[in-house]
């Protein structure tokens, strides 16, 4: 019964070793398919290359089916999965100043971890800006407390906070992308294209 | 078409195919740890190590570094530190397969190096800024989150495309 390393499946020992495992095929899956450049991520949001939208939406429709259905099989226990926790002003306000860092920027974390691994000075520039960023966090921590810690909901999932049905919720979020995808294809035939 | 994939640079896997093998890792992810992915996690246990190196008083006495500070432990031994390095060696894998490793600033020729290094720092700062707002990035709080349908995660991910489409307009320059 999963998962296996709090279950004691996995010795805790391993927890390292697996660690850099899954970021080498994380780091790997992201380089393929074209992260590790700015101008691809950017597309996505004039229109020109919608990459991202695919590699993000397909890998959240996956991962979310496939989580719920090893619950259902047996093999995974959804209710001792990490759920992300939720603080309502810090999701939003947080959310809303990193969409203007990925448009300015052209990279998210990851992608540009990705993007240095590879030489790309821009990259190397932009992590030392989240290396600047979490230091006026940290330094400022008092000013941004009330942002960070303001109205928590505790860890909770739609299903808590909605009572939706959670097979249905990941039936229409699937349906949702499915329609994204072929809009995508749509607008991306109408917009002039950009060779990078 | 061998040929051409040789001197083509820009050949990326098929994105249905690159995100259903992330799904399928982020699935595993969560069976193996019980947890998801992480990216910002790394870097930030990063800095809490060079702070608590140079200022140890300052560190212990600051309500946020003090929260990942543990005796007699460095705080880069953590799982997303080890995942960091893991993600540094994967796309270093995939780069050099592909013949991609090289030093350069990739820009719009419309703007300058300069130009792109300004707003690469800047888009950096704010990403790094909102990631410890928010408690996780796209890779933390949004694909993760949205992985086990956390409400906060489809919350921040809904606000991070909401906000760049939004502000897209007045970085077009830069980019198209």
């Amino acid at each position: 019964m999963g998962p296996l390393i709090p279950n004691g499946v996995i010795p805790a020992d391993w927890d390292s070793i697996i660690a850099i495992l899954i970021g080498l095929v994380f780091g790997f899956i992201l380089e393929a398919s074209g992260f590790s450049s700015s101008r691809k991520l950017a597309g996505v949001f004039y229109g020109y290359d919608f990459a991202v939208l695919k590699v993000f939406f397909t890998a959240a429709a996956v991962s979310v089916i496939g989580i719920y259905y090893m619950d259902y099989l047996g093999y995974l226990d959804v209710g001792q999965l990490y759920v992300h926790p939720t603080y309502l002003k810090g999701a939003i306000i947080g959310g809303v100043i990193m969409g203007v860092g990925f448009i300015a920027g052209g990279f998210c974390p990851g992608t540009s971890l990705c993007a240095v691994a590879i030489g790309k000075l821009d990259a190397w520039i932009y992590v030392a800006g989240i290396i600047v960023g979490v230091f006026i966090f940290s330094e400022f921590f008092t000013f941004f407390e009330p942002l960070y810690a303001g109205d928590f909901l505790g860890n909770v999932t739609l299903v808590d906070s909605f009572g939706w049905n959670p097979y249905w919720v990941i039936f229409i979020f699937s349906i949702i992308a499915i329609i994204a995808f072929v809009v995508a294809d749509i607008v991306r035939k109408r917009v002039k294209k950009v060779f990078y | 078409m061998s040929e051409q994939n040789k001197t083509n640079f820009h050949v990326y896997w098929n994105p249905y195919y690159g995100g259903f093998l992330l799904g399928i890792l982020i699935i595993f992810t969560f069976y193996i740890t019980g947890r998801g992915l992480g990216a910002t996690g790394g870097i930030k246990s990063g800095v809490v190590t060079i702070v608590d190196e140079v200022a140890p008083t300052h560190a212990e006495d600051n309500a946020y570094y003090s929260k990942f500070i543990h005796k007699g432990e460095s705080p880069l031994n953590s799982w997303l530190v080890f995942e960091t390095l893991g993600i540094l060696i994967g796309a270093f894998i995939s780069g050099s397969l592909n013949n991609r490793i090289k030093w350069r600033v990739q820009h719009s020729p419309k703007i300058t190096s300069r130009r792109r290094l300004l707003f690469a720092l800047g888009g950096g700062i704010l990403f790094g800024l909102g990631s410890q707002i928010a408690r996780g990035c796209t890779s933390g709080a949004a694909l993760s989150g949205m992985a086990v349908l956390s409400t906060g995660g489809f919350l921040t991910m809904l606000s991070i495309f909401g906000s760049a489409y939004l502000f897209a307009y007045f970085f077009r320059k830069n980019w198209i």
